[in-house]
């Protein structure tokens, strides 16, 4: 099964979350930050050493890292 | 009668703005019970019977990380008269997911929408009484910078309080709503029933923390499990995840009726600051220009005048000599003259010089922070440090240490989340200070014909410690069990507000200088006691006509077999090492005093003669233990002023021991592998048990290397999901 994660995204798209994966304090703190179903994400910018991913979500800048990026399922 | 407020609000919200906007000088600030997390109570400038709690910054109410549970512990149990919700009006979606919360908590509340000139400017704005009618509770457009609103918000939260005007419980969809209805139902009587929203609310989000005293029963428990179950099993998702979109999707009805958006498709100020700052191929030059900037001016210049100023100037040609011919004058005694010049003065006066250099410091901190570069620093740095279960914030604390280990260790309060503050507290002592140079420079002078590699492998060795110390931490059970993800906002740009910076920067210098006073004192004159009398033949106080040996001699004579497996078991290094923990630079003199030569400043000079008896007596001519010695000196506890910075961001006595006896170890570990096995490498021969000994201690670091992390990550990978 192919899944599509926000990791995966290149800088300039902008996606819908789908679905979040993982569990508990993780899964929690990235949906109080608004990225929660149904969200719209713009990829802003990926760091200069290729990680961390600035995205902008609800109107405002957030950053985080790929492994967290990759629980959230993105069309 | 008194009234409490409390301010809750994001972080970045402009919360501490408007605090001291509110309270002006008349603030406390202490901690929250036994974690490092600063507790802020101030009066009301127009009223004095208000009393303001600033609660940390969160971003929700959830069980997960401390900053929350303190929120809403205070919020539930220490009964607040009012909540104060500061939002941000430019960031208004997201912050009101945490008013949204709130609501829920029946309590009463005003909403204080800052920064609405901004959001204004760009054409946008916020309908006030909409957002009246949708929270049920009384809005105040302010600006806490320029101090607008600021007592209209107050006076509203006054009468707010008078009122019992509590805010509107959200309303969710059918569905959601029907689940709560149930849940209230199941309550236990004791719950009175303004809270009963809350509790089903929790009970919904499977919230542990918050209902373990609900003392529900098994046959309650299970019919609540079993109708969760159906729902999660419905929506396909779990129940947290369930009312989180709940309440954002009741935000994006609130903010489609109450703001105005107007997108001009420009991109903002911040963003095209961020697209040069956090740009892939200049982020990097960038940051290095910045801290060499904070590093040149604190480190290098102004903050150096002020410490030498304050060490030669005011201390030595000022105070000291002025105490001592005030107290000669006085014709006291010389055993009293000397315990209160050589030991108190002298000792808290060696721990006062850091004051200035540490303002300089925290001066430039706080402005990096207040102006939202602090932010970026973690998001460029964050993939070098995680892997040693740092943060990307950890390279200020390491980098400052370079000069100095106090500020260094104090710049990670800028650390959010608690584990790696921790971490970086643990390490950043492990560079070599400036104070630690003349350990390195002795060592090199005395033994390596002032090598300059030496220096160079007294920073590797540091780093080195630092690496080595995340990779061994982060395994253990102590760190492993809160790994905290790392999803951080990257606040808008502003400049930075003076009051903020002056007042942070005064807060973390005035904690230094209190500790200077207690624990550094004390520890001064303990140390001044050992090094003054003497037990040999009669209990007598050290003159230069009666000598004989001191209490600290003997108790290097007691100790020096510790060192014994680390080539340098004689009483004259073991006394520089215990010395050492007043200031690191003692370390050398003592080796000026406790060598034969009777001319002991030599030493600093390079005086090769100085040199070639020091090495002869201290180090036996041999490199090695020379070396040995350097890396316990680098790597063992700090000094005193170093020890009282780490008790204090620390504000734990049990990670305080932790932290020291684990630098004590790690360096004891260190030295030990060095001399043994490097006796073998230089000599060709060695001691049997010592190797054997290095050789536990080399297969053990390894394996704490190497073996997989105590507890499972939180983090779940996809891969094994789905």
């Amino acid at each position: 099964m192919h899944v599509r994660t926000l990791k995966s995204a290149k800088v300039g798209e902008t996606l819908k979350v789908v679905k979040l994966h993982g569990q508990g304090a993780v899964k929690r703190r990235i949906m109080d930050m608004g990225l929660t179903k149904g969200a719209s994400v713009y990829v802003r910018r990926v760091a200069p050493l290729a990680d961390p991913i600035e995205v902008t979500v609800r109107g405002y800048e957030l950053s985080l890292r790929k492994a967290d990026a990759d629980l959230i399922e993105v069309e | 009668m008194g009234i409490k407020v409390a301010l809750v609000g994001n972080p970045n919200c402009g919360k501490t703005t408007l605090f001291n906007a509110l309270t002006g000088t008349n603030q406390r600030i202490g901690n929250w019970p036994g974690v490092t997390i600063e507790k802020k109570e101030g009066k009301w400038k127009e009223n004095a019977e208000v009393t303001i709690v600033d609660l940390p910054g969160i971003y929700s109410l959830s069980p997960y990380s401390l900053e929350e549970v303190i929120a809403r512990n205070y919020l539930l149990t220490e009964n607040p008269d009012v909540i104060l919700n500061i939002i941000d009006g430019t960031n208004f979606e997201r912050n009101l997911y945490l008013t949204t919360q709130l609501r829920e908590m029946d309590i009463p509340m005003v909403v204080a929408i800052n920064m609405a000139d901004l959001l204004e400017r760009n054409g946008s704005s916020i309908d006030l009484k909409k957002l009246t009618r949708e929270l049920g509770c009384e809005i105040v457009s302010i600006s806490a910078l320029k101090g607008t609103g600021v007592s209209e918000a107050a006076k509203a939260a006054m009468r707010a309080a008078s009122n019992n005007t509590t805010p509107i419980l959200p309303v969710y969809e059918n569905e959601l709503e029907d689940t709560l209805k149930f849940l209230e139902s199941k309550l236990p009587a004791s719950v009175p029933q303004t809270q009963h929203r809350w509790y089903a609310v929790k009970l919904f989000e499977k919230d542990e923390e918050a209902v373990t005293h609900l003392d529900l029963d098994e046959t309650t428990k299970a019919e609540i499990d079993a109708r969760l179950a159906q729902v999660e099993k419905d929506k396909d998702d779990d129940t947290e995840s369930i009312i989180t979109v709940a309440r954002y999707d009741l935000i994006e009805h609130i903010t489609s009726n109450c703001l105005k958006k107007h997108s001009t498709g420009e991109l903002s100020i911040s963003g095209k600051i961020d697209r040069v700052v956090t740009n892939r191929i200049l982020a990097l030059p960038i940051f290095a220009l910045v801290m060499w900037v904070v590093y040149y001016i604190s480190i290098g210049t102004i903050g150096t005048w002020g410490t030498d100023f304050v060490n030669d100037t005011f201390f030595g040609e000022w105070i000291l000599p002025g105490a001592a011919s005030l107290l000669e004058g006085m014709g006291t005694a010389d055993w009293l003259n000397s315990l209160v010049v050589d030991g108190a003065i002298a000792g808290v006066g060696a721990v006062l010089g850091f004051v200035p250099q540490m303002l300089v410091l925290f001066f430039l901190l706080s402005i990096l922070e207040d102006c939202g570069y602090m932010a970026r620093v973690a998001f460029i740095m964050d993939r070098v440090f995680r892997k040693f279960g740092l943060s990307g914030k950890s390279f200020i604390p390491l980098l400052v240490a370079t000069g100095c280990g106090v500020p260094g260790i104090m710049a990670s309060r800028t650390i959010e989340q608690d584990r790696d503050r921790k971490m970086t507290i643990m390490t950043t002592a492990f560079i070599p200070c400036s104070a630690k140079m003349p350990i390195v420079a002795l060592i090199a002078g005395a033994l390596f014909n002032n090598n300059p590699w030496v220096a160079f492998a007294a920073y590797f060795i540091g780093l080195g410690a630092v690496i080595v110390s995340g990779i061994i931490l982060k395994k253990t059970r102590w760190f492993a069990g809160e790994a905290a993800p790392f999803v951080m906002e990257l606040p808008d740009y502003h400049a930075p507000i003076a009051g903020n910076v002056l007042r942070s920067t005064w807060e973390r210098g005035w904690s230094f200088i209190k500790r200077a006073g207690t624990v550094i004192f004390a520890a001064s004159v303990i140390i001044w006691i050992l090094n003054s009398l003497s037990v040999d033949g009669g209990f007598h106080y050290i003159t230069e006509e009666n000598g004989g040996a001191s209490l600290l001699e003997n108790i290097g004579n007691m100790f020096a077999w510790i060192f014994a497996p680390l080539g340098f078991g004689n009483w004259q290094a073991t006394v520089s090492t215990i010395l050492g923990l007043v200031a690191k630079e003692e370390v050398v003199g003592t080796f000026g005093t406790l060598s034969s030569m009777a001319n002991a400043d030599l030493a600093m000079e390079g005086d090769p003669t100085m040199y070639a008896v020091i090495a002869s007596e201290f180090f036996a001519g041999s490199g090695l233990v020379g070396i040995s010695f350097m890396i316990f000196n680098l790597l063992c506890a700090p000094c005193f002023a170093a020890m009282g910075a780490i008790k204090r961001e620390m504000n734990n006595p049990k990670w305080t021991a932790f932290a020291i006896g684990y630098m004590c170890v790690f360096a004891y570990a260190m030295s030990l592998m060095t001399y043994q096995f490097g006796s073998w490498l230089v000599y060709g021969t060695g001691d049997i048990p010592g190797t054997i000994a290095a050789t536990i201690v080399l297969v053990g670091m390894l394996y704490l290397m190497f073996r997989k992390p105590a507890a499972k990550e939180h983090a779940v990978s996809l891969a094994k999901s789905v």
